[in-house]
């Protein structure tokens, strides 16, 4: 059985680039908003962009001088900030995610990653936020390159509270950081079914819900599916799942995620990202590693030419949806098949 | 606070006296140290070593402000080894100005040795920077230059390229960025020994002219012989003020790959990487002595 879902009837792109909103800025643009809450408390914050000023129209504003625009030059940009690193500066590298670890993955891991550089990317626009602009400007592979870097944090935030929480606990670090932004997804914290607040430690991953017979981890726009997908199997199937929300992947959370894999012996992983190499491989790795009995299945996108569209259809035709999430919970529960 | 190290009382201030004789010895000291440090490892960068060996001289005992007791010292000039094969010859001087003892270089190139062929800068003092992979070093001294400039500092951060490296394009990326922020401060001098690890640099790719391709870029351009130490000491001197200077700085220093040993000399390529026979060896550091004790 599939769940009935009613797609918005004319799906449409979003602006999700401008902050100049004082009022929207936070929900519409959180990692714009957080990063200029850090930098009136510490005055080595500086950010730079490649052709994305619009995302930091706030902190353009209140602090002129400690922006630095390096023009449609993605790689310039990341050497460029580990100099300003390596002087004293914490410098934030606002990009579009497309363009950001892929276009330089090897300035992140030379002149950021193994200079321990505290250096922080913001992937705007990830996974398929930019929808029918084209595949070229899908970011369905960083984190797969990302968590190769091993002293970069790798967090992809499930809303905008998050995206604040997670940003205000990375500027208690001094680690390199890749902050992966999902654009206008569900909200997650604050809201029901959970209320919670987000609170996160480095490495953690909060538990959104406790149950039984499954596990479910996600990150960014999967959580909120996720935790409203488990609420349904709860109400409709008597499915009970452990939700995780694997806002980091590396370092992530490997005893919580062993622990509840050898509990459930299945695990569910849902991420606007490849199959190959992000969260979906992290738990196959872990579960290898642990030696655990457990069946897996991903909701994520899959390993070929992908279709064009705008966001919302997209996410239908690849299932990332709750309904989408529900049924391949329930097939994996029942054993059973989800082609 | 940001950047508070304190230098210490042995501070080298820029332009500290040594003559021109003595800097010419310098170099030729690197070329020893190169070929011995090299037999040592087992193989090794040569040729493009001996080619900015006078360059490395003159910044490090002559040009740069540095404090060896405190390497992190915020108002330090920085020096950024862009052509990072080449840090055989830099390690020597180093440890020689006290940023580490001398018996490092004994260690030179074994496993868990601070020092190897490409520097590191997590491992050795006295490194400002990384490097190894072409390319990158110009947009890192760009962002050190930056930040002496939001810092208030007058430090000035160098970068020693090879002519090679500026077939990467992120080099340009970096030159329009340095002369769009007018950062005074930041100095690249390009080792133009006209070879890349293949073969002359032109007939890989065409880099010239270069000095006409830095000026478009906006900088300012100084070309000379890359050898002639009176020349780079006055090029030096010349350079514009950290603080108030609005064009970064291209010295094109046309040298010689394989400089200071007829045999590098005359096949520059077949030694830009390798090891000397031990019989090679003495006759290298044979012609290499009987110059420096010619020139005392």
């Amino acid at each position: 059985m599939t769940e009935t879902h009613v797609p918005t009837p004319t799906p449409k792109m979003v602006d999700v680039f401008s902050d100049i909103e004082r009022e929207t800025a936070f929900k519409v643009n959180p990692a714009g908003f957080a990063v200029t809450e850090l930098a009136a408390a510490d005055d080595r914050i500086l950010t730079l962009t490649a052709d994305l000023s619009n995302t930091l129209a706030e902190f353009r504003e209140k602090f002129p001088e400690r922006y630095i625009e390096l023009g449609i030059a993605e790689t310039n940009s990341v050497s460029f900030a580990a100099g300003l690193a390596a002087c004293g500066y914490v410098p934030y590298i606002y990009s579009m995610a497309p363009f950001g670890v892929l276009k330089t993955a090897e300035q992140l891991r030379t002149d950021v990653d193994y200079n321990h550089l505290p250096v922080r990317l913001v992937g705007r626009l990830s996974g398929l936020a930019m929808g029918y602009f084209g595949t070229s400007h899908y970011a369905v592979e960083d984190i797969a390159i990302a968590r190769t870097l091993n002293n970069t944090l790798v967090i992809a935030p499930a809303d905008a509270a998050s995206t604040v929480a997670l940003m205000k606990l990375v500027a208690t670090t001094d680690a390199p950081a890749y902050i992966r932004i999902a654009e206008a997804p569900e909200q997650v914290y604050g809201a029901p079914p959970s209320d919670m607040e987000p609170r996160y430690e480095i490495g953690k991953w909060p538990r959104l819900a406790t149950g039984g017979h499954l596990t479910i981890a996600a990150h960014g726009m999967g959580v909120g599916l996720a935790v409203q997908a488990a609420r349904l199997l709860a109400q409709r199937d008597g499915i009970e799942a452990d939700v995780f929300d694997a806002a980091f992947l590396r370092p992530f959370d490997e005893a919580a995620l062993a622990e509840s894999a050898a509990k459930t012996g299945k695990v569910l992983t849902v991420e606007d990202h490849s199959v190959v190499g992000g969260l979906g491989s992290i738990v196959a790795e872990t579960v290898a590693r642990h030696r655990l009995r457990a069946d897996l299945d991903q909701v994520a996108l899959p390993a070929v030419d992908l279709e064009v569209g705008v966001p919302a259809e997209l996410y239908e035709h690849y299932g990332l949806t709750v309904a989408g999430v529900a049924a391949k919970a329930r097939d994996l529960v029942r054993g059973g098949s989800t082609s | 606070m940001l950047n508070d190290t304190k230098p210490t009382a042995a501070v080298l201030e820029r332009g500290r006296h040594v003559t021109d004789a003595e800097l010419a010895r310098k170099a030729d000291w690197i070329r020893l140290k190169t070929i011995e440090l090299v037999a040592q490892a087992g193989l090794g960068h040569y040729s493009s070593t001996f080619s900015c060996a006078e360059i490395v001289a003159t910044l490090y005992y002559h040009v740069l402000r540095l404090d060896p007791g405190a390497p992190a010292w915020a108002d330090r000039d920085r020096f950024l080894l862009g052509k990072g094969h080449v840090a055989t010859g830099l390690w020597p001087v180093l440890a020689d100005l006290g940023y580490y003892p001398q018996d490092w270089l004994g260690q030179f190139g074994q496993v868990g040795s601070p020092l190897n062929d490409h520097p590191n800068m997590k491992l050795a003092p006295g490194v400002d920077f990384s490097s190894g992979s072409l390319g990158h070093n110009l947009s890192v001294g760009a962002g050190m230059a930056m930040a002496g400039r939001i810092a208030r500092r007058d430090y000035r951060a160098f970068v020693l390229t090879g002519d090679g490296e500026l077939q990467e394009g992120q080099v340009w990326e970096a030159a329009m960025a340095a002369s769009h922020y007018k950062l005074g401060n930041l100095v690249a001098i390009i080792d133009a020994n006209g070879f890349s690890g293949s073969g002359p640099t032109s007939e890989a790719m065409n880099i010239e002219p270069l000095g006409a391709r830095f000026a478009a870029f906006g900088w300012l351009v100084k070309e000379i012989n890359g050898h002639d130490i009176p020349t780079l000491r006055a090029t030096f001197a010349s350079l514009p003020d950290p603080v108030t200077g609005k064009q970064p700085v291209a010295i094109i220093a046309r040298t010689h790959k394989g400089h200071g040993l007829e045999m590098f000399e005359k096949q520059p390529q077949a030694w830009h990487l390798g090891l000397l026979t031990d019989e090679q060896r003495t006759d290298a550091v044979a012609e290499i002595t009987a110059r420096m004790e010619l020139a005392e």
